[in-house]
């Protein structure tokens, strides 16, 4: 079974471009199945069961999404290979911009919308640097000259990545993703001894644990103070 | 490549190649005040807090900015290729039967409609040039470009893109006004004499457009015929891509034949999906589409030339009256244009 990580902001069409490429998956009779990784809702895996296909998903609830989609990726593995999967698709929440849970050897995929601003790219650091593709979507309705800019802004991000332009409403672009995402000679078999390709946010002050009062005194473990320069 | 990180310092470097300065702006790299040294001496001495807060990698970044110098080199080695050429071979109907035709080719300067009922496969077509098909899409159309199929890292290379697209639902997104928007177009296509061409595309769009628009007007304030007389006077001159994929151009405030006309005079090959009769008898061929495959290539007749000029001036006194709605007059029988 080979496996890919899609990660992505909110609102980018993660989930759209996945269900494009399935359906290209499911065409060419390989055996696809999903895993949807979110913090407190999701309708996504109802979508996905429309495609009659194994889904499950993840809530993280009270911790970071990704955190949760790290402690929880082994059991997740052994359940895409009961489901005798060719394929295990992972989809993340994408809350929050520093973070990205690539692993090494998985390929992993960025998703990135032409509408979300020129210095995006710039602002989401590890989850677009250390993708293998970026897929760019929402390009049908900016101009050619927008799409340039923004692509030559991905690339000054992560020149190695493969970035391929998908639409994610006809699905245009999504069966060239899904053969480039696939390869039948690749099989992810254990996760053991595997690392993730960035270290993820660092936590652990008194507000992950539960803390709601405000204030110095009620403030410990990982605290940094913002910088707003001398005092008069 | 000939470059050896290890001995050139960062400034020298910047000096080289000045594009590096966006690579190390945009991974969040502190440069500033290191310029004499190298890039390993610079990860050797700068603090550790400074590289986990901007989340950098050490060696992710290295590789990158060698692959970033390589990648901006190849835009500069392949500016304009002077001929294009391309060939398509036939693929299958939605039903399994072959495309009848022999083969297909499109020359620079050229401009082929294309026709058909919504669904009936002109976007498979227009995405099985996009990616040059190489009998690997559901069609299993080959296409080559310049006769030749491409190889995998060129039908995937953002730089290589064959395809530039303007559609109807197009729009501008950025706050910038249109001398802000050309420049940065101009900045990362890294064009020489940008001045020149900014000043070329702006004088275009004026052409094209129907009404004025000046350089300070911010891009997403220019009407709808604005925006695409922009669009297309920007995508002709400024665009590296050889095809020009249109879909639809709307019949108001643009001169549809000026903008036809300023692709060809840029040697593009313009593909144009439409409905719209006018447009459809403006190509020079036109393919008809059904059931996902080519039914027909169709060269435009003399008897249709002349049904095109009927149609044009019927499309001349639709604009007349609506200008003369839009100024308050009165619309009257037997009137001169």
């Amino acid at each position: 079974m080979d496996m890919i990580t899609f990660s992505g902001p909110p609102s980018s069409g993660k989930t759209s471009i996945i269900m494009k490429t399935i359906e290209s998956f499911i065409r060419r009779e390989i055996k696809v199945g999903v895993v949807k990784f979110d913090c407190l809702f999701t309708d996504d895996d109802l979508f996905y069961q429309k495609l009659n296909i194994p889904v499950r998903k993840g809530l993280s609830g009270s911790l970071c999404p990704d955190h949760y989609f790290v402690s929880n990726i082994e059991e997740v593995l052994d359940w895409g290979k009961e489901q005798n999967l060719d394929i295990l698709i992972t989809e993340s929440a994408g809350l929050c911009n520093r973070c990205s849970p690539y692993i090494n050897d998985v390929k992993a995929v960025c998703v990135i919308d032409n509408l979300s601003g020129i210095n995006t790219p710039k602002k989401i650091g590890p989850m677009l640097k250390s993708a293998d593709i970026v897929v760019v979507t929402k390009g049908d309705i900016v101009s050619q000259a927008e799409r340039e800019v923004f692509t030559m802004k991905i690339e000054s991000v992560n020149p190695k990545a493969t970035i391929l332009h998908v639409n994610g409403l006809n699905g245009q672009g999504a069966y060239e993703l899904s053969t480039i995402v696939y390869d039948d000679k690749h099989h992810i078999d254990s996760l053991e001894g595997k690392k993730l390709r960035y270290p993820m946010p660092a936590a652990v002050c008194s507000y992950c644990l539960g803390e709601t009062r405000i204030g110095k005194k009620h403030q410990m473990g990982n605290i940094r103070k913002i910088d707003l320069g001398e005092k008069l | 490549m000939s470059l050896d990180l290890k001995k050139i310092s960062i400034g020298d470097l910047i000096v080289k190649h000045p594009f590096v300065k966006d690579f190390f702006e945009n991974q969040l790299v502190p440069y500033q005040g290191y310029e004499t040294k190298t890039i390993y001496e610079f990860f050797s001495v700068i603090d550790y807090e400074v590289i986990e807060e901007n989340a950098i990698n050490e060696d992710l970044f290295i590789s990158g900015l060698i692959d970033y110098i390589d990648l901006m080199n190849s835009y500069f080695v392949k500016e304009k290729e002077t001929e294009i050429k391309i060939t398509i071979y036939p693929g299958y109907y939605k039903d399994g039967t072959m495309e009848k035709f022999e083969k297909l080719e499109f020359h620079k300067g050229e401009v082929i409609s294309i026709v058909g009922p919504t669904g009936s496969g002109k976007s498979r077509l227009l995405a099985d040039i996009e990616w040059a098909a190489n009998m690997d899409t559901p069609t299993k159309r080959k296409v080559l470009i310049n006769g030749r199929a491409l190889e995998p890292h060129e039908r995937f290379s953002a730089s290589n893109k064959l395809v530039a697209q303007l559609s109807q639902n197009m729009n501008f997104v950025m706050d910038l006004s249109v001398i802000e928007f050309l420049d940065l177009h101009a900045t990362s296509r890294m064009v020489e004499d940008k001045d020149v061409i900014i000043e070329k595309i702006f004088i275009k769009a004026n052409e094209l457009a129907g009404e004025v628009f000046s350089k300070d007007t911010p891009i997403t304030e220019l009407s709808g015929g604005q925006s695409r007389a922009l669009m297309i006077a920007d995508t002709a001159i400024l665009s590296s891509s050889p095809i020009i994929l249109i879909d639809e151009i709307e019949n108001a405030g643009i001169d549809r034949k000026k903008a036809l006309d300023l692709l060809v005079k840029e040697d593009k090959i313009v593909l144009m999906s439409t409905h719209d009769p006018i447009l459809a008898l403006m190509g020079d061929r036109r393919i008809v589409i059904n059931n996902g495959g080519i039914e027909k290539i169709i060269e435009v007749t003399k008897e249709e030339r002349s049904i095109l000029s009927e149609l044009e001036e019927l499309d001349k006194k639709l604009m007349s009256y609506r200008n003369k709605l839009r100024y308050g007059k009165i619309l009257k029988y037997e009137e001169e244009l």
